[in-house]
């Protein structure tokens, strides 16, 4: 996909400039609300108008202000998934399924509704009505109708927003899941970093109606070391776990953890916060945290009172969060080798 | 009891038959008249509106009137004769005059309907690929049911009762243009008449009722539809 975008729209109190070029297959729009990202959806998909500039995508022209051109929404081949499923109460799961589905050339039906359908679950519901749904079925099922249109582009505007924490982390692995299997590039907007991690790989930052930076969705993360809720996230994929007297030995890559939550046989994808993982100089003669890792210091980066080491224990990385006293006492530096204490319970599983 | 001989049957088949040409005439236009009044952008929305409500407001005997000068001699009568078309004292003019009576009733339910409808089921629908007529085909109009069964449903009774306008622009010609309430109105005038108005009082009530529940079922039917 290559998308170029160059536009400016003005509204009584507010105004967005955009510009910036993306060719990335997995792309978040990312900023607070008011930020001008929900515009942007809008004109990138036509169901606004820009009042200056142009829009590309794959060499052919969507807008352009000078030339009078606006290529209309039900033409641009651009899918959106909005915050609300919005599926169409008066038709069945299946005929919601379909609706664009129908509306595109033959040859264009790259995608087959089977399979789109069992890889999102929906077998048992495509008779029934919408109205009938729970959140995240509705949530997979608009996400269904819009990649059955075969788009060359999807837009997902804060599509988890209105969803609670379990529900959000029952759909993301249905979202990766499509992604991966059909392939089709997509422009994720969220004003949540964990949601970002978990679904893009650049980020494209805004803020009052400004593009501000563009960054990896990781180097988002480790910018806001300390915002949210507990701060930095480690995101570890955790697999095979196998009891071990009351508590779980799971495999992480070469290594191995003690963590005290049950999971499912194969990859299971924990949390980490970055400010539970303590760090020694010496291996400690005894320690109440289960896992003590022998880690190499890799990288030191300050972020307002805090700071960010990155620490690598075999193939894995991870993100601990100290105090600048602790990292003079411990004398880190880069190649330094450290030992990191996690307790069995500070991982939480999301999925 | 019951008495209706053969001119009262005829009246209750006019009047059948002009409430049900008046309300199926005026289901296009309404439909287009409350789609621009909810969905367009078009200026003057307010002016607009006023127009499809006036024959609402206006007493019915000022809308037969002003429907008797366009349409007769001084108006657009003669145009209309050169295509052999002749409305005033035909049944023609009772159904415009019901149409025109009815119209605003028919708009009023549309346009509620249609204002609960989500923007966001049409901003979805294109983005799915479907173009103007395609999304007013498959989305408002199945969404905006109910609400043109109940506008229809107010519109036939509203024709069914139409008096002031028919009778100034079609007259009271029995067999031609004189429907139930005309009948009525001429019964009330003739020493006697009372039974025969009585009778067919009964019969406008009947029919008037048969309407709702008939209304009243479909209403219930899209309902289900919404729910299943």
């Amino acid at each position: 996909m290559k998308l170029q975008v160059s536009v400016e729209k003005r509204f009584k109190n507010f105004f967005l400039k955009a510009d910036f070029v993306e060719s990335g297959n997995r792309t978040g729009i990312f900023g607070p609300s008011g930020s001008g990202k929900s515009t942007l959806v809008y004109l990138l998909a036509g169901l606004m108008k820009p009042d200056r500039g142009g829009i590309r995508l794959n060499g052919h022209t969507l807008f352009d202000a000078e030339e009078h051109l606006h290529v209309p929404t039900e033409k641009r081949r651009i899918g959106v998934v909005f915050q609300q499923a919005h599926l169409f109460p008066h038709l069945s799961v299946r005929r919601n399924l379909l609706y664009g589905f129908r509306r595109i050339p033959k040859q264009d039906r790259k995608i087959a509704p089977e399979d789109l359908i069992n890889v999102l679950a929906l077998d048992h519901l495509l008779d029934r009505s919408p109205n009938r749904l729970s959140g995240g079925e509705r949530q997979r099922v608009a996400l269904g109708r819009t990649i059955l249109a075969c788009p060359r582009l999807i837009l997902m505007d804060e599509p988890l927003t209105g969803l609670d924490r379990k529900l959000k982390f029952q759909i993301i692995p249905y979202l990766r899941k499509v992604f991966d299997a059909f392939d089709i590039p997509l422009m994720f907007i969220s004003h949540s970093i964990q949601e970002m991690r978990l679904m893009t790989d650049d980020v494209l930052a805004f803020d009052h109606g400004r593009l501000l930076n563009r960054m990896s969705s990781e180097a988002l993360a480790r910018q806001n070391l300390m915002t949210g809720s507990g701060g930095y996230m480690n995101l570890v994929i955790l697999s095979d776990p196998r009891p071990h007297n009351s508590i779980y030995q799971y495999r992480w890559g070469q290594s191995s953890l003690i963590l005290t939550e049950p999971g499912q046989p194969g990859e299971n994808q924990f949390e980490l916060p970055s400010r539970e993982i303590m760090l020694f100089k010496r291996h400690p003669e005894a320690s109440s945290a289960r896992n003590l890792l022998d880690c190499t210091v890799t990288d030191i980066f300050p972020v307002g009172n805090r700071v960010g080491v990155e620490l690598a224990c075999h193939d894995q990385k991870l993100i601990c969060q100290v105090v600048p006293e602790s990292v003079d006492e411990l004398g880190i530096t880069k190649g330094e080798t450290v030992v990191a204490g996690i307790k069995a319970s500070a991982f939480r599983k999301l999925f | 009891m019951l008495v209706l001989g053969p001119e009262n049957i005829s009246a209750i088949v006019l009047s059948m038959k002009v409430a049900t040409a008046a309300t199926l005439l005026s289901v296009p236009l309404g439909f287009f008249a409350a789609y621009l009044l909810v969905f367009s952008r078009v200026p003057g929305k307010i002016l607009l509106d006023g127009l499809f409500n006036l024959p609402l407001v206006l007493p019915p005997v000022v809308v037969g009137y002003l429907l008797l000068l366009l349409l007769g001699q001084s108006g657009l009568g003669p145009f209309l004769a050169t295509f052999d078309i002749r409305v005033i004292f035909t049944l023609k003019g009772a159904v415009i005059a019901s149409a025109v009576v009815g119209f605003p009733l028919l708009v009023r339910s549309l346009r509620i309907g249609m204002e609960d409808i989500d923007e966001h089921y049409l901003l979805a629908a294109r983005t799915l690929g479907a173009g103007w007529w395609d999304t007013l085909l498959t989305v408002i109009l199945p969404l905006s049911g109910r609400a043109l069964v109940a506008g229809m449903t107010l519109m036939f009774a509203r024709s069914l009762g139409e008096f002031g306008a028919t009778i100034i622009l079609a007259g009271n010609i029995p067999g031609v243009t004189q429907t139930i309430p005309l009948a009525i109105y001429d019964y009330t005038n003739t020493p006697g008449g009372d039974r025969m108005a009585l009778s067919l009082c009964l019969v406008s009530m009947v029919l008037s009722f048969a309407v709702l529940m008939v209304s009243e079922a479909m209403t219930r039917s899209f309902q289900k539809k919404g729910r299943a």
